[in-house]
């Protein structure tokens, strides 16, 4: 079963204006804007993984070009941080093209590869330029001032409420464009190459211009997800280019089912609240985590959701 | 002037020359068939005219352009299409979906345009259902238009392949082995369609198994045999010929004289 863009996109509206009447504590809408940050970088994912079949382990190295650009080119060209945001994202695509351009060509799993180091690049330099960069401590980033002109209209939102609205539509936006991608011409071509190459080529697919523009497009998406995180938290450190922030958010992908928007948002929701359940465990909460991963893995290989509703609907015949 | 020429195609693998020397040519609307045992190399000769081999000598030329070791997508925008004997099916995707893709040539336009679902968008994707659904009718198939492709049967899978490759609008058209796992009413219908698809003007590379068949729709055959040409000519001259008969010595000698009666 899949549901039709409109639907998708409905379910999650209704789960992003929802989800607040629920919320204990202000604390929460910290939590759900993270939530949509990490699952903003999911779904470029799903572009990239779910539709075209190529895996990436350096999206983290473009977070970190959205998030860097939004703290450093309104200090060195003065621009407003959400020009710095747009920046990021055609830098990310550029850089996107320049990594993506000699290894796409090849097949198999020199792109996972690849990014990899590309990803490690990134954060080495981050660490090492501290005269630019502010080096492992990090850097400040300026206020992005929209919840100023928001309650100059008369609309008075926390930080934290600001950034839960904010961050959800744009999570609604990237999933729309994901959606639409996806039974568009340009989707098409990309879920038959990760089918048969061999086949979309005989049909005219220039494959390896195909899969340059999937690995360009998701390159945007880890780097407004990481404009986003720059501007709510106002600091930044080269963590965000880390490994383990790539890994995390292929893993979020595949876990919830990386085939769908709605699959990979909610592998992003297990991964971004569990740990938050998981703090009980303790030192343990990095094993349990490994644990459930696994566990899910094993028993749910086509990724958590898609597996859920086939239990369900099995269940219901 | 002929359409498809090839001249001198060979090609190894190791101490193995799985293709030597092969040459023949084609004009538009004609039926052309590669015939020879298990291995002799007609896959092989068929994936270096499709560009996915490339050749070690030899040429090919499509329309009186050399295309020889030519990529497949840059062959597809040529005029040239192909099946595959070992299916190539978009398994995970709809029916309808794969044939689609077929028409990626006909329906692609700017990325962001697909993006941002504009209507441009949407009117390509529109105007290559129309007429993937059209090409379904006639491969028969037009009632699993929805189904996950991966659903169907081996049989119909072939057909999808068909229809997938015709979407291209080709001009030169290689089918492997298209009535493999086929029962005799889809062979038959496979079979008119092969000669109408010639009648339409589309030169037709075939190789297949059925020896009934090919001798029944074929207006030339090439027979290959341990990668090398051993015969060429209509299909009585072949089927006479000793050199042949021998290649096939065992159950499919019978057929080939049977077939030509
Ligand atoms: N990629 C390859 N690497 C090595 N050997 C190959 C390769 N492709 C084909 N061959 C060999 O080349 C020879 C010709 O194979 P090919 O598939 O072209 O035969 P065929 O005539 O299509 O046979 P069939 O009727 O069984 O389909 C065989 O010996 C095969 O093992
Ligand atoms: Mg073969």
């Amino acid at each position: 079963m899949r549901l039709s863009k409109q639907a998708t996109l409905l379910v999650l509206a209704a789960l992003i204006v929802v989800a607040p009447i629920f919320f204990p504590s202000g604390y929460y809408f910290r939590v759900g804007s993270l939530l949509f940050v990490n699952s903003l970088a999911v779904v470029g994912v799903v572009i990239l993984t779910g539709y075209a079949g190529q895996i990436s382990l350096g999206h983290a190295g473009f977070a970190a070009i959205g998030a860097y650009a939004c703290a450093l080119a309104p200090v060195h060209l003065h621009v407003h941080p959400s020009i710095a945001a747009i920046i990021g994202a055609v830098l990310s695509a550029v850089v996107a093209y320049l990594v993506g351009r000699p290894i796409l060509r090849l097949k198999g799993y020199y792109l996972a590869v690849a990014s990899l180091g590309f990803g490690i690049l990134v954060s080495m330099v981050l660490a090492n330029e501290i005269a630019i960069t502010g080096g492992p401590d990090g850097i400040k980033v300026p206020e992005l001032g929209l919840r100023a002109v928001l309650a100059d209209w008369g609309l008075e939102l926390t930080n934290a409420q600001f950034w839960y609205a904010f961050s959800g539509l744009v999570l609604l936006v990237g999933s729309w464009l994901a959606l639409n991608l996806y039974n568009s011409p340009t989707g098409r071509a990309l879920r038959g190459l990760h089918e048969s190459e061999i086949a979309a080529r005989t049909v005219g697919v220039d494959v390896a211009q195909a899969k340059l523009v999937a690995f360009m497009i998701s390159a945007v998406y880890a780097s407004v997800s990481g404009s986003l995180l720059a501007l709510q938290n106002r600091l930044i450190t080269p963590d965000i280019a880390g490994y383990m922030h790539s890994i995390e958010i292929v893993t979020m992908a595949v876990l919830g089912g990386v085939g769908s928007v709605l699959g990979a948002i909610f592998g992003a929701s297990i991964l971004t609240l569990l740990p938050q359940l998981l703090t009980v465990f303790q030192e343990y909460e990095q094993v349990m985590l490994g644990l459930v991963m696994m566990l899910a893995m094993i028993f749910m290989p086509r990724g958590l959701l898609p597996s859920i509703v086939g239990l369900v609907r099995g269940r219901g015949e | 002037m002929s359409l498809l020429a090839v001249e001198g195609l060979g090609i190894s693998f190791g101490e193995l020359h799985a293709v030597r020397n092969v040459g023949f040519s084609m004009k538009p609307g004609e039926i052309v068939s590669v015939i020879g045992p298990n291995g002799a190399g007609k896959t092989t000769l068929f994936n270096m005219i499709s560009g996915i081999y490339l050749p070690k000598s030899g040429t090919v030329h499509l329309g009186g352009e050399d295309v020889t070791g030519m990529s497949p997508h840059l062959l597809a925008r040529r005029g040239l299409s192909r099946t595959f004997q070992n299916l190539q099916i978009f398994q995970a995707m709809t029916v309808l979906e794969n044939v689609m893709v077929g028409y990626h040539l006909h329906e692609r336009g700017p990325v962001i345009a697909d993006l941002l679902g504009l209507s441009s968008s949407r009117r390509r994707s529109h105007e290559a259902e129309e007429k993937a659904r059209m090409l379904l009718e006639r491969v028969g198939l037009v009632r699993a238009a929805e189904k996950e492709a991966g659903s169907l049967s081996y049989g119909a899978l072939k057909r999808l392949e068909i229809a997938r490759a015709l979407a291209l609008k080709p001009k030169v058209l290689l089918l492997d082995e298209p009535a493999a796992g086929c029962n005799a009413v889809e062979t038959e219908e496979i079979d008119h369609l092969i000669a109408e698809l010639a009648a339409d003007g589309i030169a037709i590379l075939l190789v297949e198994h059925d020896m009934k068949m090919v001798m029944r729709i074929s207006n030339h055959i090439v027979v290959l045999d341990f990668g090398e040409k051993i015969a060429e000519g209509d299909p009585a001259t072949v089927s006479r010929n000793p050199r042949v008969i021998q290649a096939y010595l065992g159950t499919q000698a019978a057929e080939v004289t049977y077939a030509v009666g």
